[in-house]
């Protein structure tokens, strides 16, 4: 079924779609279309929504439900996401399977409301306290905003990893026609985990306490080993025009629809350019950057709504094997397309502005 | 052959405590699980433990048991009753916790009357921490963070939590019982029961349990339970305020 839709309803209906029931949350724009989505949406499929006091009290709700081995979901916007950290180095501890929503506003601060990607360290570099790592999409359209969700849910089930759909404020709010999967079967994930009360079975506990350090070590051992796994399997990324390039804009969300159009621009100049996608940014697809290298792409282009924060994964990546040069926006300004076309055009040309 | 008339609850492991001799936290574990086998609820009940003394519940209850951050086991609570709404769900807490840090959540749950119970012990002190004030020190107090004493001038009043949240509307239960003498540790059973048995037919109860803290009193416990007696029930009055 085809419906035109807000991105934020096609997150909050994928989570349906992926057979979430549970939903916590607190308003803030610009993500308030979720909340009110679930609230009528749940009840109709037998599910739960409650409003929260706290973004502090969503998250807890959610490590709850996770832990009782429901499907469940929290979405937010930065400062409420700032506010859910602790929580989410819990759940990410604990090995409880989620879904949380980041749709990023202008920040720091209480910012404003307009799109930014600001947020980007704190969800792919972990945020809260302690060692740990998310599993990282950066849905572009309200599409992916819908696929992604449902595919998040099954990772985050499968490798016991909290999932975060980091999109930002024009991603969540704009609409266009979305293709609604009908017939979607949610995996079946056994939780032999989980909280369901200890009848003819000994009892379940979910912790993240490891009063000795040796087995709060393995424990850490155990999230690298999976987050290894995650780098090895889970990659996913959109490759535009790569083939023959010779500059590369790397671009997630927002700038990597405006990123087409510049790519399109340039090529029509003459200057051979591509655009990379990451869809997962973390895992971040650091091979493919490699395997361009080694296609001949001498310059990269990484542009992103802040001052350079994938700038230093794409950098890792490259690791000073080609140039890297960067073009970003703040505060909630949106990357340009004429700005970003001259960039990559004056790079192609050799004459960086880098 | 004798009766044994005297056991550990079934619902309890054999785990040695960890608790400071004489620490109420052992009497209130023990009352739960006697009356969680008196019900014969083991396999039906969930448990969130706190982060206070009682962090390790886990090792000693023998049912499902999920930790909670610092002050959040109700929100906890809350999204495990919600996925299971048929089974006896626990928040059990320090007054450090729960009217502290994760006063919002005390009050919210509540207010939504999620038919949860919460056992609340009230030992007026962060006990793990090292015996710093809580919001429930008694004035003059002494702790690590009122080396003269809780002044209400620029510390306020303790905060009577059982009358608070028997005056939200969603409130089926509230009462305060001690576990400083016989009397009370009786009271503070039939106050658990009662609590389960208002949960399973569908609301909120809460449970204040004063208990002591011998340790960071700087008493022995014989001397920490009459001091509760004379002293801390004075202020906190045993009592039901809500049913
Ligand atoms: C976010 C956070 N802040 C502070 C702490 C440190 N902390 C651990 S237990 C505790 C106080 C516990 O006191 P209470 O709830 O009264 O329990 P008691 O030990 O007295 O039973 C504190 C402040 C923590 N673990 N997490
Ligand atoms: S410090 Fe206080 S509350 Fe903690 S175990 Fe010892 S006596 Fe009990
Ligand atoms: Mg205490």
């Amino acid at each position: 079924m085809r419906k035109l839709i807000k991105g934020n309803e096609a997150m909050a209906e994928g989570a349906v779609i992926a057979g979430c029931r549970y939903y916590f949350g607190y308003p803030i724009t610009p993500q308030n279309e979720v909340p009110a989505y679930m609230s009528k949406r749940l009840p109709e499929v037998g599910g739960v929504f409650v409003q929260a006091e706290s973004e502090l009290a969503s998250i807890n709700m959610v490590y709850g439900a996770s832990a009782a081995g429901a499907r469940v979901m929290t979405t937010t916007s930065s400062p409420g996401f700032s506010l859910m950290m602790e929580g989410v180095s819990y759940l990410a501890a604990s090995r409880l399977p989620c879904v949380l929503a980041n749709v990023q506003r202008g920040g720091p601060g209480l910012g404003n409301i307009a799109p930014a990607q600001g947020d980007y360290f704190q969800a792919v570099k972990g945020g809260g306290h302690g060692d740990y790592r998310l599993i990282v999409f950066a849905p572009a359209s309200p599409q992916e905003m819908l696929d992604l969700t449902i595919l998040a849910f099954e990772l985050s089930d499968k490798y016991r990893v909290p999932a975060l759909i980091l999109s930002d404020g024009i991603i969540g709010q704009m609409m266009e026609s979305v293709d609604i999967p009908e017939n979607y079967v949610p995996g079946k994930v056994d939780k032999p985990w989980a909280l369901t009360g200890a009848e003819g079975r000994s009892k379940n506990v979910v912790c993240s306490l490891f009063l000795d350090e040796n087995v709060m070590q393995n424990l850490n051992t155990e999230l690298s080993d999976t987050y290894e796994e995650l780098k090895k399997s889970e990659v996913r990324y959109e490759s535009f025009m790569t083939d023959d390039a010779e500059a590369v804009i790397v671009a997630f969300g927002t700038p990597s629809r405006i990123a087409k159009n510049a790519v399109l621009r340039a090529r029509a100049e003459g200057c051979k350019a591509g655009l990379l996608r990451p869809i997962t940014i973390f895992p971040f697809p650091e091979k493919e950057i490699s395997s361009l290298i080694e296609n001949n792409v001498k310059n990269f282009l990484v542009t992103e709504m802040n001052s350079g924060q994938m700038l230093e994964d794409v950098k890792l990546a490259v690791s000073g094997r080609s140039n890297v040069h960067f073009y970003g926006t703040t505060g909630g300004v949106i990357t340009d397309e004429d700005e970003m076309t001259d960039r990559i055009m004056s790079i192609c040309k050799g004459g960086s502005r880098g | 052959m004798a009766d044994i008339i005297f056991d550990r609850p079934k619902s309890m492991t054999s785990a040695p405590f960890h608790y400071c001799p004489g620490c109420g936290h052992s009497v209130i574990h023990r009352l739960i699980c006697e009356v969680i086998d008196e019900m014969n609820l083991r396999g039906k009940t969930i448990a969130v433990a706190p982060v206070g003394c009682a962090v390790l519940a886990y090792d000693y209850f023998d049912f499902d048991v999920s930790e909670a951050a610092h002050g959040r086991a109700a929100a906890v609570a809350t999204g495990i009753k919600r996925v299971h709404p048929d089974k006896l769900v626990i928040s059990y807490q320090g007054d450090g916790d729960l009217a502290s840090i994760g006063m919002a959540e005390t009050i919210h749950t509540a207010n939504r009357g999620e038919k949860i119970t919460v056992i609340f012990v009230n030992n007026t002190n962060y006990g793990m921490t090292g015996g710093q004030m809580a919001p429930t020190t008694l004035v003059g107090q002494v702790t690590t963070t009122t080396p003269k004493g809780r002044n209400p001038e620029t510390e306020g009043y303790p905060i009577r939590m059982a009358e608070m949240i028997a005056s939200l509307q969603a409130v089926k239960y509230s009462v305060r019982t001690s576990v400083a003498d016989f009397k009370g540790i009786v009271q503070t059973k039939k106050a658990i029961k009662k609590a389960f048995e208002l949960q399973l037919e569908g609301g909120y109860s809460f449970v204040e349990i004063l208990s002591n803290c011998s340790t960071n009193w700087g008493m022995n416990p014989v001397d920490a339970n009459k001091h509760i007696v004379e002293k801390v029930a004075e202020y906190f009055p045993l009592g039901t305020f809500k049913e």
